[in-house]
């Protein structure tokens, strides 16, 4: 596939265009910068939609029967699932479709599983850059699920709008443990697993927390109980996410400069990415970076000395 | 900078329900480096096509133990190509009987994998016959 053509097909919405052109950020294959600078000025039409939380909080599920919501008000549906890698293979088990298989052949949804590979924080490095061509694509709603997170899987706040942070019943004082972190950046929060016990006690401990924090921009977070299983408590999630969205597209100063840290935030990102990648590219980079690795593992050499050794090695 | 990765679907067509193959296999892929993706148990052709489409694999390996290979198998690859997925290895793995493996191979399934094949040895067929470039 031609790099011109491939833009555009993917702003044609093609599937195949679309499927391709993630994996070529995906893998930095080339013209994927190109790619994304061409596809730039198509962005920004997506609602975004963020869904985090503790591994096992039915995360998938959720997402699932948010997605079936929307299709059936006729929107189109971009899905991006993420999972961790395997930190010694590099490889990954993807599994989130399992339980989306409902909306698989449809053709107003797009599910993307991607892996995070190495990438901490509960996204994939180019999960922004996927997000950005199923909006160039012509999704109205794109929902990104991350990993399983505990407290500092933040990154979330880059990729989406509207953020939510999803629990569980009985988590109890867990809740305390996770005051920072991804308690801060949640925009909506929902309990799943309403049917079960705890459920009230679990509100009023969350309830007393938000009532403490104080969020810039004065959003009051709301709380949706949901039973994702039983497709219950999704009307009032989707309208939880519609008022912040409303809200937050209000360009009052503080969603502004949210806004920009985001944006820098992006910027340092690719610079670090961009530096390295030219540090590396260099000749013998790779071979030096083998042996030096290996003297600090033998403890011949502390780390320090060989960021330097590497350093300026580069600049000869 | 990032070297490409190999991306497999691993998917269980029709109605029996064993998956322990599938998911042996999934874990050899991942502990060789692969991305794969599970779709779980009790898949249509379309939804295995539609998956494989969205999630740009390489390689599609289907876990087949109730005997319908002759109709599911040849399905899902014509259901590839109409996509335009046309260098996608589909590799089947399960109770195949051994006439039945030249028909699979003739309708466009890249190979055939039987009970006592070595993880390895799958390993190694997709890394040598992958296509090289995205």
């Amino acid at each position: 596939m031609l790099q011109g053509d491939l833009i555009e097909r993917v702003l044609a919405g093609e599937p195949r265009a679309v499927a391709r052109a993630i994996s070529l950020v995906e893998d930095t294959g080339p013209g994927a910068s190109g790619l994304m600078k061409a596809i730039f000025p198509h962005t920004g039409k997506a609602l975004v939609v963020g869904i985090t939380g503790a591994p096992g909080a039915g995360k998938s599920s959720l997402v699932d029967k948010l997605a079936l919501h929307y299709k059936d008000h006729g929107e189109k549906i971009g899905i991006i699932a993420v999972d961790p890698s395997s930190p010694f293979s590099g490889g990954a088990i993807l599994g989130d479709r399992i339980r989306m298989s409902a909306l698989g052949t449809d053709k107003n949804v797009f599910i993307r599983s991607m892996a995070t590979r190495g990438n901490l924080g509960g996204l994939s490095r180019s999960t922004v850059d996927a997000v950005a061509i199923l909006d160039a694509a012509g999704f109205d709603k794109v929902i990104v699920e991350t990993v399983g997170v505990g407290q500092d899987e933040v990154e979330i706040v880059k990729a989406a709008d509207v953020s939510v942070v999803v629990l569980v019943p009985g988590m109890g004082d867990d809740i305390q443990a996770i005051k920072a972190g991804i308690m801060e950046i949640g925009d909506v929060f929902v309990i799943n697993k309403a049917d079960r016990e705890g459920v009230i006690r679990t509100q009023k401990e969350l309830e007393a927390l938000l009532s403490l924090a104080h969020r810039p921009d004065m959003w009051d977070p709301p709380i949706v109980k949901t039973v994702a299983t039983e497709s219950k408590g999704i009307e009032d999630l989707s309208a939880a996410i519609e008022r912040y969205a409303a809200f937050n597209a209000s360009e009052h100063r503080s969603a502004k400069i949210r806004k920009r840290a985001i944006a820098k935030w992006r910027l340092l990102e690719l610079l670090r990415e961009r530096l390295l990648a030219d540090l590396l590219s260099g000749n013998g980079a790779g071979e030096r970076l083998e042996g030096l690795s290996r003297d600090v593992a033998e403890k011949k050499l502390d780390p320090y000395s060989a960021v330097e050794s590497l350093l300026s090695g580069a600049k000869q | 900078m990032t070297e490409r990765k190999i991306r497999v679907l691993v998917a269980k067509p029709g109605l029996d329900g064993h998956d322990r193959g599938a998911k042996v296999i999934a874990r050899a892929l991942r502990d060789a480096g692969m991305e794969v993706i599970y779709t779980g148990l009790r898949q249509t052709p379309e939804m295995i096509a539609s998956a494989a489409l969205q999630e740009d694999v390489d390689a599609v390996g289907i876990s087949i133990l109730s005997g319908a290979h002759k109709t599911l198998c040849p399905r899902i690859v014509d259901l590839l190509r109409e996509n335009g997925m046309d260098d996608t290895l589909v590799l089947v793995g399960g109770i195949v009987p051994k006439e039945d493996i030249d028909e699979l191979k003739t309708k466009g399934i890249s190979e055939v994998f039987l009970p006592g094949t070595s993880t390895e040895d799958i390993v190694r067929y997709l890394r040598e016959n992958v296509r090289e470039t995205a």
